[in-house]
């Protein structure tokens, strides 16, 4: 994307990293039908994970992430691909509806989960919001890390061919 | 992790769910709680369960039973799990809440 200016770094940060354990977390994870609490360990017990930590329900990123790996057909892969953003499960609910996400996503409004994982980012200009950065996991049934990437840039979108070899390393 | 034997299918501040919830608690079960949405008509899971689309609806992996009213729940659980003599049994469904 060239637009004749740079895109806004985004600060370093000390976020888990490859090789590393996954925080383990309990959240509401929402379907199509219905929210229940789940863990990540519950997840990474059948098969591995594919965590993708995106903007907020309604941001154009988060738009574009999904509907990216939808067309790309993540479904596919034996691994499950989970999204996680601070949006209630009311708003991850008509998300799911008006994109046809196949995957289910966990509700965070609190924003831990991404603060445990190193990709807390304070919103500007909306005072006390903080979402995660756009973050992409790859976790073996080890919960072990096995390919992470995380936005430097705002906005930054991941690297979707990268994620498929890393699902395809994994799975 | 082992899955609680007790699913609530349950809405956010549905006081009828709560009710049920309340029991749930006071015999120290454990359950899962699957929140729906508001509208009837998105509830199809509820319906697939349970054959209604109101909640609460209590579903005992353990015996197999699949109750809705919150009345009933309430009397199956004290039938089944109260320490006190089985009071009243379960009777179906009847139409009344409108949660």
């Amino acid at each position: 994307m060239d637009l004749g200016f740079d895109v806004v770094d985004l600060p370093e940060q000390d976020h888990v990293g490859e090789g590393e354990q996954a925080p383990d977390f309990t959240r509401p994870l929402v379907n199509e039908e219905y929210w229940e609490d789940t863990s990540l360990s519950d997840l990474t017990a059948e098969e591995p994970v594919v965590l993708v930590f995106y903007t907020m329900d309604g941001a154009f990123p988060a738009t574009y992430i999904w509907n990216e790996l939808r067309d790309r057909e993540f479904a596919d892969y034996d691994a499950t691909v989970v999204g996680l953003s601070i949006s209630d499960p009311y708003a991850h609910k008509r998300l799911i509806e008006e994109r046809n996400i196949e995957f289910d996503l966990f509700s965070d409004p609190t924003n831990e989960v991404a603060d445990d994982y190193g990709i807390g980012n304070d919103l500007d200009g909306m005072t006390g919001i903080s979402e995660p950065r756009p973050a992409t996991y790859v976790v073996d049934t080890d919960r072990t890390v096995r390919y992470a990437w995380v936005a430097a840039e705002w906005p930054d979108f991941p690297d979707y061919d990268e994620l498929e070899a890393a699902v395809e390393r994994v799975v | 992790m082992t899955d609680p034997a007790l699913t609530l299918y349950r809405l956010q501040a549905c006081p009828f769910c709560e009710r049920v919830v309340r029991l749930l608690q006071e015999y120290d079960l454990e359950y899962d709680s699957r929140f729906v949405e508001p509208m009837h008509s998105d509830r199809d899971v509820v319906k697939r369960v349970s054959g209604k689309r109101t909640v609460p609806a209590l579903v005992d992996h353990t015996t197999g039973a699949t109750l809705t009213e919150s009345a009933n729940i309430v009397s199956y659980l004290e039938a089944t799990y109260g320490g006190d003599a089985p009071s009243a049994s379960a009777e179906p469904a009847t139409a009344g809440e409108g949660s």
